[in-house]
């Protein structure tokens, strides 16, 4: 065997699939890629269904709906039954626009187990702002309804500077709504985010008085509501595990085919994604470059190669590595390790940074970018 | 049963019916090779003694008679506290919801 053996495949447990690009919000954060304008040919119900059972054979259990907004879909209650048919547990990650009592329904019959409700703010105001949308009041509606149906409900909230200082009033929403689960996700700088991110990155201080906040309501919770924490990193100074490993439990399939190792990789330059219109899927996950590529710790530059903690956080993010070095395979730079460091700190210590930006008026100054099919198009052709 | 912590003190109510709480979903993972537990966005792979006490739970049999059985599967008297220790842990978790009838 040879030493450059890049390291076991290992079984892909968790599979997103991504639908469709389309989405009734705008979101200032959004991950999809910001040329998603670009993606016009969706795969079909039958290509998903062939997908469906290719990732079940390999072992995939976890299957998240996605999009866009998957309820855009008029099949999508077809692929959650032939889903639930193969095994998967089906959670839904939703908007909650377009979702009726007779979708509800739908969904319930075809067995799917579980609703993630997104919010972007505990506030009206606020949540229509950042989904430059009017759908506070139908989002709580659906919340309704969702628990009418007996399905158990994540509420999910994406975390940045416009809203972080109210953690706790939208920890109180999630507890008014009967959620499950409370999923507070701090933004991860890439794709409409990234272009985002003078705005949307909060202050080490708001980031510090949101996590006192959530210690203090786990504490007095306890079980009643679950409270998952998806921190950024870039106020640390180790890198996150990002995705358990690159190619080791998480595969994102794109509304085209395209098979990603992260929602993120589809901007990486140098990285082929395969599509499951050209390989099975167990081609693409044992054998294609991509999954390959940083699989292991073999592609690791120093100062990881020679790392002791470098199984702890396998080099970081790649995405986060391209995105601030310009070099997919570097070092992600909020390692105090890395030679490029200083590019974390030049954007966390930005002196726009330092009084927090606290209504949407004041954001005007510099627009959000929001995410619409006209803006994307506009960054495809590169137009200011 | 919200009073069953992980105290050891807290008798567990053995003529009582256990069974998979609602969040959950159980079942045999070829793949893996193991019985797992589904929740959302989340699976706990459940070792084999876990997964034995676990298929077990499906509230038609009570905690006394599931433990009579598991002494049959495991060749075992001395298996009681081990049991019992689990389901605590699983109750605390969430896992696992008791009845004081039988289900349906």
């Amino acid at each position: 065997m040879s030493a450059q053996l890049a390291a076991p495949a290992g079984v892909p447990m968790w599979m997103v699939a991504e639908l469709t690009y389309r989405c009734p919000l705008h979101c200032a954060f959004c991950s999809n890629p910001v040329d998603f304008a670009r993606v016009q040919s969706e795969l079909s119900t039958e290509e998903w269904f062939r997908v469906l059972a290719e990732a079940r054979a390999l072992g995939a259990v976890q299957l998240g709906l996605t999009g866009g907004e998957p309820l855009s879909r008029p099949d999508l209650e077809l692929l959650v039954a032939e889903a639930h048919r193969l095994g998967f547990y089906t959670n839904l990650i939703t908007s909650g626009v377009g979702l009726n009592d007779t979708r509800m329904r739908g969904l319930k019959d075809a067995g799917l187990d579980h609703v993630q409700l997104s919010f972007q703010d505990s506030t009206r105001e606020l949540n229509d702002f950042l989904s430059s949308t009017r759908t506070f009041d139908l989002k709580r509606r659906v919340a309704t309804l969702i628990k009418a149906h007996g399905f158990p409900m994540v509420m999910n909230c994406v975390v940045h500077r416009l809203n972080i200082d109210h953690v706790g009033r939208i920890i109180e929403l999630a507890l008014e709504i009967g959620a499950e689960y409370l999923e507070l996700a701090n933004t991860q700088f890439y794709g409409w985010a990234d272009l985002n991110r003078a705005q949307l990155l909060p202050t080490r201080e708001q980031l510090q008085r949101s996590d006192a906040v959530v210690a203090d309501y786990r504490q007095r919770i306890g079980n009643r509501l679950r409270i998952l924490h998806v921190i950024s990193d870039l106020y640390e100074t180790r890198p996150k595990r990002c995705m358990n490993g690159w190619g080791t439990t998480f595969m994102v399939i794109a509304p085209d085919g395209l098979v990603m190792p992260c929602h993120a990789a589809r901007m990486l330059p140098g990285i082929n994604l395969p599509s499951v219109r050209d390989a099975s899927l167990a081609q693409i996950w044992r054998d294609s470059p991509a999954f390959n590529r940083f699989r292991g710790d073999q592609w690791m530059p120093e100062p990881c190669r020679s790392c002791p903690e470098k199984s702890k956080d396998l080099g970081g993010c790649r995405c986060q590595a391209f995105l601030l070095t310009g070099d997919t395979g570097a070092t992600d730079p909020v390692c105090d390790k890395s030679p490029l460091h200083s590019r974390v700190l030049e954007i966390i210590n930005a002196p726009a940074l330092s009084p927090a930006t606290q209504l949407p008026q004041q954001v005007t100054a510099r627009p959000l970018v929001f995410r619409t099919p006209e803006n994307s198009e506009r960054l495809l052709i590169g137009a200011p | 049963m919200d009073d069953l912590t992980n105290d050891s003190a807290t008798p567990l109510p053995r003529a009582s019916f256990p069974r998979i709480a609602r969040l959950y979903r159980f079942q045999w993972e070829a793949a893996q090779n193991a019985y797992v537990l589904l929740f959302p966005e989340g699976m706990v792979q459940l070792n084999a003694t876990a997964g034995e006490i676990l298929r077990r739970c499906d509230g038609r049999q009570s905690a006394d008679a599931i433990i009579a059985d598991l002494r049959t599967a495991f060749q075992s008297d001395a298996i009681d506290a081990d049991v019992e220790a689990f389901l605590r842990t699983a109750t605390h978790d969430g896992w696992v919801e008791w009845r004081d009838t039988v289900a349906p």
